[in-house]
């Protein structure tokens, strides 16, 4: 007997849902805005500039120790957080007037080396210069509209322009989401994000399209079948399908986000968030808002023309 | 679609062996890969400084500072280009310009010709013509003004980019380290990364060093309150040089004997005394101009100047003929070799400043493969086992493309010579996922369509036809995300858009070719009546 996550023939009425689902998005994505302008986010050093340096040690480390450490330098606000481990510790600088990285990191040696017993290897350290963080900033927010632009004239071209301003709606209904998790949960908004939030467009879309391929192929097969009913059909025919990619592609995340270390935790965070998000938004947001627009049915170019074929009613 | 054609069935089958074999040195340790026959491909991926440890740098040429010193350069070239033609003039530095006054005014046109020929054609390329370096006019009180053309500068400026790398890559080459990335970035910007290297002081001591060399006469008669005459400066002596009773700076004159530019070779050596110095060696040209110069100034003294600060200022006591010298001074034997390296790859043409620097630990970087490919191993584990659980049979093929998918990406990332960075790794762990994808929609297309009662070849048939448009549309959305992932990424973003990139490429040609390949070949050999999908 073979596992199925969906049983054969699903007759969810997803569309039904479909006003409790834009009241949901629309209360996700105010949320998201309010978080955004109220909390804000937590940029890295890509995006904020300044100075990061990352030490590890053999015993677990005494924060406040290098708390206190750091601010007897006076070298203004200074960020010490756990990275990972009890053994690895974060500790950002903003850029120092006068003063070059490796002075700054000379000093942070000289006065860790007595508030810290044992050996402290310095395992990481960044600068940015702010017009650097200042180009990435604005590199990343072209990236991310490009990238939903270039979208947008691809289905435009292999669909109609309706289902491409769905597939629009819903990928800036996932950015928007993944960047309101991203300050809800503090974590660190850097490159690797802006790559991530890139990656959520591409998978996103993917999900969409293939969901409006069945959708644009049922319009030929079924040419009197009412839209909505026409749209249930579809995303139940694809739901198997839309399931177990969704599953795989969680499988191989939360083997990153538990065992692929610090550096990666906030990439198969974001992912995992954005592929649920993606998902939801393919299935509740993306497909019923093909309602809204008039979809032009198309003349031949179908299988068996001129004829309505009854949808298959075996169970 | 069930039916192969022979030389289709023999390309992919080559494939995907070609593949296989260009990914085998990833998997092999140094002897093994010694021991590796020399006609299999031999190279591995190139990994990140995130994987590896290493300094990365990205650094901004002072392009201003061209500009002022070109500008300063071509003022001393007309002055001595109309003196030669005796016409006297005053000169002075503006704004972004020379001003010149003639003090006889009817010797304008003279002028104006002596110094047309002065203008350089810059950057003559393919089309053979280059743009003029500068301009000139003449004001209505009889002024001449100089200045640099734009697009001169465009040039000039992408030639002290090309001559800056050339530069750096002779300083880091002489360092002995491995492989060093080194290339123009943006507008103005150069990109060094040393894998490997986690000392980023010292990296910074060899490129940041501008190492401007001059030897020039001393003026010993102007003294440390005095005013300084135009055609003079004044230099710090090094610190080293210091010396209780001698003056902490001297005055030289601004005409440089000669410059670092006439060295051929230069090295660390050791004095009479057993002290470090610097030894070095004249090219033919600058080996007669030194002999001139010192044979003129016998008993004077000469300064030698290393980026605006005097590190040594010898008595002439007598000629200087073959050619080659010392330069003393206040050396470490590390100094002193730092300097000859230095001055053997030559100046970098402008002054170089960091704008963004990044250092990875070796043990981060060794961390970092570990926890990678342990990820790696169980989630694709996890994924082939969850596979097979709901396809069985098929699931199985899928599993087999999915690991050939997996080695075709390590192949065409060491063919290519790409970088795997971390979030690289990251973006293979998601090809795993997203890979599946591809036989997720034939076999559920093979089910549904099984289920509306169509027979079992018919349904593998349809399923992989009507399977495929949706996967080209949902591959190729993914693969614009990855592309201009790569256009404005930097760094570990642009490995993960690499990845990404190969990773539906190659799963594509698993899922569609491959596996149909392999389905078809059963489904024909055996004719099933029934599926169990």
């Amino acid at each position: 007997m073979l596992l199925k996550l969906v049983p054969d023939n699903t007759k969810i009425r997803f569309i039904d849902f479909r006003k409790i689902a834009y009241g949901l998005s629309l209360l996700m994505i105010v949320s998201s805005f309010s978080l955004y302008f109220s909390k804000g986010l937590n940029y890295g050093i890509d995006f904020e500039g300044g100075i990061m340096i990352e030490i590890g040690t053999e015993a677990p480390i005494d924060i406040a120790a290098v708390r206190a450490a750091m601010s007897s330098l006076d070298m203004g606000d200074v960020k010490v957080q756990e990275f990972g481990a009890k053994n690895d510790v974060l500790i950002r600088f903003e850029h120092q007037e006068g003063l070059t990285v490796d002075q700054v990191v000379e000093k942070v040696r000289g006065v860790l080396a007595s508030a810290i017993e044992g050996k402290i290897s310095y395992r990481r350290t960044e600068t940015v210069g702010s017009t650097v963080s200042s180009e990435l900033i604005s590199d990343g927010i072209m990236a991310v509209t490009l990238a939903i632009g270039a979208v947008l004239i691809y289905i435009w071209f292999r669909f109609e322009w309706q289902f491409g301003m769905g597939a629009v709606v819903a990928l800036i209904h996932d950015v928007i989401l993944t960047v309101g998790m991203f300050s809800f949960t503090g974590l660190e908004f850097n490159l690797t994000t802006i790559a991530a939030i890139l990656t959520i467009v591409g998978y996103s879309l993917n999900d969409t399209v293939v969901v409006y391929d069945r959708i644009r192929e049922n319009l030929r097969k079924y040419r009197k079948m009412p839209l909505p009913e026409l749209l249930n059909l579809s995303i139940n025919e694809t739901l198997s399908r839309t399931v177990m990619t969704s599953f795989t592609t969680m499988i191989a995340l939360f083997a990153l986000f538990f065992l692929g270390g610090e550096g990666i935790h906030g990439f198969s965070a974001a992912m995992i968030w954005g592929i649920f998000v993606g998902t939801y938004s393919s299935i509740f947001i993306a497909s019923p808002i093909l309602l809204w627009v008039e979809l032009r049915r198309e003349e031949g170019s179908m299988s068996t023309p001129g004829m309505d074929i009854i949808p298959p009613k075996k169970g | 679609m069930l039916n192969f054609p022979r030389w289709k069935a023999f390309l992919i089958c080559i494939l995907s062996i070609m593949g296989i074999f260009a990914a085998v040195p990833n998997f092999l340790s140094d002897t093994q890969l010694k021991n590796y026959p020399d006609f299999l491909p031999q190279s591995r991926v190139t990994l990140g400084l995130d994987l590896q440890g290493g300094v990365h740098l990205l650094m901004e040429v002072d392009l201003t500072e061209v500009e002022k010193e070109k500008l300063e350069s071509k003022r001393g070239e007309i002055r001595d280009a109309l003196r030669a033609k005796k016409i006297i003039l005053r000169s002075s530095m503006h704004n972004k310009s020379i001003h010149i006054k003639l003090t006889d005014k009817s010797q304008t046109e003279e002028a104006l010709k002596v110094i047309g020929d002065t203008v350089e054609m810059l950057g003559a390329g393919l089309t053979g013509i280059g743009v003029p370096d500068m301009k000139y006019d003449v004001q209505a009180d009889g002024t001449i003004v100089v200045t640099l053309t734009e697009e001169g500068l465009v040039v000039r400026g992408d030639e002290v980019i090309t001559q800056s790398i050339e530069v750096i890559r002779r300083r880091i080459d002489g360092m002995g380290t491995t492989e060093p990335i080194i290339q123009k970035q943006g507008v103005g910007r150069i990109l060094v990364q040393v894998p490997g290297f986690d000392d980023p002081q010292k990296l910074k001591n060899i490129i940041g060093k501008t190492a401007k060399l001059s030897f020039q006469l001393v003026n010993s008669a102007i003294g440390v309150g005095d005013r300084v005459p135009p055609s003079f400066e004044r230099f710090p002596m090094a610190e080293g040089e210091r010396r209780t009773g001698l003056p902490d700076s001297l005055v030289v004159s601004k005409r440089k004997i000669l410059t670092g530019e006439n060295l051929v070779d230069a090295g660390m050596a050791y004095d009479r005394d057993n002290r470090p110095v610097v030894s070095f060696r004249f090219d033919r040209a600058g080996g007669k101009r030194f002999a001139d110069v010192t044979r003129k100034n016998v008993n004077r003294q000469f300064a030698i100047i290393l980026d605006g600060v005097i590190i040594s200022a010898p008595n002439i006591q007598s000629p200087i003929l073959g050619g080659s010298g010392i330069i003393t001074g206040n050396f470490t034997v590390e100094s002193a070799s730092e300097l000859g390296l230095l001055l053997r790859a030559g100046a970098l043409p402008a002054r170089l400043t960091v704008v963004e620097e990044r250092t990875v630990g070796p043990d981060l970087g060794s961390d970092n493969i570990e926890s990678g490919k342990i990820a790696a191993i169980i989630g694709l584990l996890a994924v082939m086992v969850y596979i097979v659980l709901s396809y069985g049979m098929f699931g199985m093929v899928t599993n087999f493309a999915l690991l050939v998918n997996i080695g075709l990406i390590f192949g065409l990332l060491s063919t290519l010579g790409a970088t795997l960075t971390m979030p690289g790794v990251a973006g293979i762990v998601l090809t795993v996922g997203m890979a599946v994808d591809a036989n997720v929609l034939i076999f559920e297309r093979v089910r549904e369509e099984y289920r509306n009662g169509k027979s079992a070849l018919v349904s593998l048939d349809s399923g992989f036809e009507k399977a495929f448009s949706t996967i080209v549309d949902a591959n190729v959305t993914t693969f614009i995300a990855a592309i201009i992932l790569f256009q404005f990424g930097s760094g570990p973003i642009k490995g993960f858009a690499v990845t990404l990139a190969i990773g539906i490429a190659t799963s594509m040609f698993t899922a569609v070719s491959l596996s149909r390949l392999i389905i078809s070949t059963w489904a024909v050999r055996k004719r099933p009546t029934t599926l169990k999908i």
